[in-house]
């Protein structure tokens, strides 16, 4: 496990759609510590998924400078530095569990024998044992993602993007799915950058919550979790766990933008 | 495995289906030809021996001599079947390989796509009737023999359809799948082979099936041009010239080469069931 300086910094990004037209996100300034587990939290629209897409140089940025692992967010995807996860599974149906969760190793060049050794890892990390040789549309949505984060996490990236990553999926898995990925980010120690639109999910997930005002996108406040670690069931029962709930509430209330609505944000976005 | 053993059961019953769907085709034939011959039906046509023949006596004709002290009509049918298919599936391996190659070719670059696509849709308005007799005649003055000729009119006809729906299925991937891929930083060749070209292969199949009966369709009806006479194509425009005489025999050459087609047809889909690993309802 490598702790690079600063796992994301950046300073002073915006993003402008269609010739200045649509303003997404004004004087983004972050900074990320290695280990850290960030959510960003805001109404639809607000451009949380833009910033993540811009971190991951999926998007580039009209304004501002985007460091990632200590490098431009350039070199950092060409040096398969982070990991990302989607709202939908995004699995390719001709291949296996396994070999899902080995696409970006086969790309990375690894040998098979390599190869089959993480993917066994990680299919235990994930607890999908039993599922290897199965097909994407024989698992249920749940356990569609858990492969889907085997895949980010396989070639041990430094960092993990995560983009409303269980927003798909209901109440019950999706609390299951919280406590994994907290077992999962305690023992790889990676960073994490979750983009979600449920306060509960992340005030329970992170260790401070970036809270964003909509249209043009800006940073409303950061609210700092203290809750010990780790968590657990019990954890969502603590009156804190409340306040600070309450906490992230005020913050998007304050900043313009009503509770979080639960329809999913429409990412109009342009491929670069 | 298990999918494996679970899908037997449909296949039997499909079949069972086929069977039975071809003999209430069968019984509506013969249903019409009764009551048209003795309600005196003329109209589209008038109703009679030469015009619909029993079903019996075109089944039945295959199994007479073709000619006096010759041998069975299937016989000679099924030789015509062998050669036609030859020619037929040369034509549908070359066609389809060109047709998938212009559609890689035009998936990497739009402005390819704008520049060629219009000639290709174009190249499928010249009736084959047009194009036969040059290729024929064009290829046999280099010395190419003649089968080979009417191969490559069937590829001809294969082609498009393979090509026009690869494009399509190339550009089918999910958005999100590009951006996985990006995030991995990968080239645009493996994007090409690791995601495009396996997305693109339910789209590909469906052409495939579409292009393995054109495939036989151009290989009959370029043998009449090209004065070929061994195969299907020969067949047919010989039978028809004594249609009046023994119209039997055309509408046994029918059978022999629709039988043909679904040969064709069932060999690409059976590739597809092996190839094509999808959730069954995205099979297109």
């Amino acid at each position: 496990m490598s702790a690079p300086p600063a796992a994301v910094s950046l300073a002073g990004v915006g993003k402008t759609f269609g010739k200045g037209a649509v303003r997404a996100l004004e004087d983004i300034d972050l900074a990320i510590a290695p280990g850290e587990f960030v959510s960003l939290i805001g109404p639809s629209g607000c451009g949380k998924s833009t910033l993540l897409r811009i971190v991951g140089d999926l998007i580039q940025p009209s304004v501002g400078d985007v460091i990632v692992n200590g490098k431009p967010a350039h070199r950092a995807r060409l040096d398969h530095d982070y990991g990302i996860v989607f709202q939908s599974a995004v699995l390719y149906d001709w291949r296996t569990v396994t070999k899902n969760i080995s696409l970006p190793l086969e790309l990375l060049g690894w040998s098979r024998g390599r190869r089959n050794e993480r993917v066994r890892e990680m299919v235990e990390l994930v607890e999908l044992s039993g599922f290897e040789s199965h097909h994407p549309w024989q698992l249920s949505g749940g356990m569609q993602q858990r492969v889907s984060i085997a895949r980010a996490l396989s070639f041990d990236p430094a960092l993990l993007l995560m983009d409303e990553p269980f927003g798909a999926l209901d109440e019950m898995t999706r609390e299951r799915l919280n406590m994994e990925l907290l077992r999962i980010w305690e023992r790889s120690g990676s960073t994490i950058v979750f983009v979600t639109h449920s306060i509960p999910e992340a005030v329970f997930l992170s260790t401070r919550v970036v809270v964003m005002s909509p249209r043009p996108g800006r940073i409303a406040g950061i609210v700092e979790v203290d809750l010990p670690q780790p968590r657990g069931a019990e954890t969502r029962e603590q009156p804190r766990f409340f306040e600070l709930v309450t906490e992230v509430r005020e913050r998007l209330a304050g900043s313009g933008a009503a509770t979080a609505p639960t329809e999913p944000a429409l990412v109009t976005e342009e491929r670069v | 495995m298990a999918s494996r053993g679970a899908t037997v059961g449909p296949a039997v019953r499909s079949a069972g289906l086929s069977v039975l769907v071809l003999a209430v085709l069968c019984a509506v034939w013969e249903a019409y030809k009764w009551i048209g011959e003795r309600a005196e039906i003329r109209w589209p046509f008038p109703v009679n021996e030469r015009t619909m023949p029993h079903v019996h006596d075109m089944v039945g004709q295959l199994f007479e001599p073709s000619r006096r002290n010759g041998p069975l009509l299937i016989d000679v049918l099924l030789d015509a079947a062998a050669f036609t298919a030859k020619e037929a599936a040369v034509g549908f391996v070359l066609g389809a390989s060109v047709g998938f190659l212009i559609a890689v070719a035009l998936s990497q670059s739009r402005l390819l796509q704008r520049g060629f696509l219009p000639y290709i849709v174009a190249s499928q308005t010249v009736p084959i009737l047009a194009i036969a007799p040059m290729v024929v005649v064009g290829l046999g003055s280099k010395g190419v023999t003649g089968w080979v000729a009417v191969a490559i009119l069937a590829a001809y006809l294969t082609f498009f359809p393979v090509a026009i729906n690869t494009l399509r299925g190339l550009q089918s991937a999910d958005p999100r799948a590009l951006e996985l891929m990006h995030s991995y930083a990968a080239s645009r060749w493996t994007i090409l082979w690791r995601l495009r070209v396996p997305a693109s292969l339910p789209y590909v199949f469906s052409a495939l099936k579409i292009s393995a009966t054109a495939s036989i369709v151009g290989a009959i009806i370029g043998e009449a041009p090209s004065s070929i006479q061994e195969g299907l194509g020969g067949a047919i425009v010989n039978f028809n010239q004594y249609y009046s005489l023994e119209p039997r025999n055309l509408w046994a050459t029918n059978i022999v080469a629709a039988a043909l087609g679904i040969t064709f047809f069932l060999v690409v889909a059976g590739a597809e069931r092996v190839v094509v690993r999808r959730a069954p309802e995205n099979v297109a």
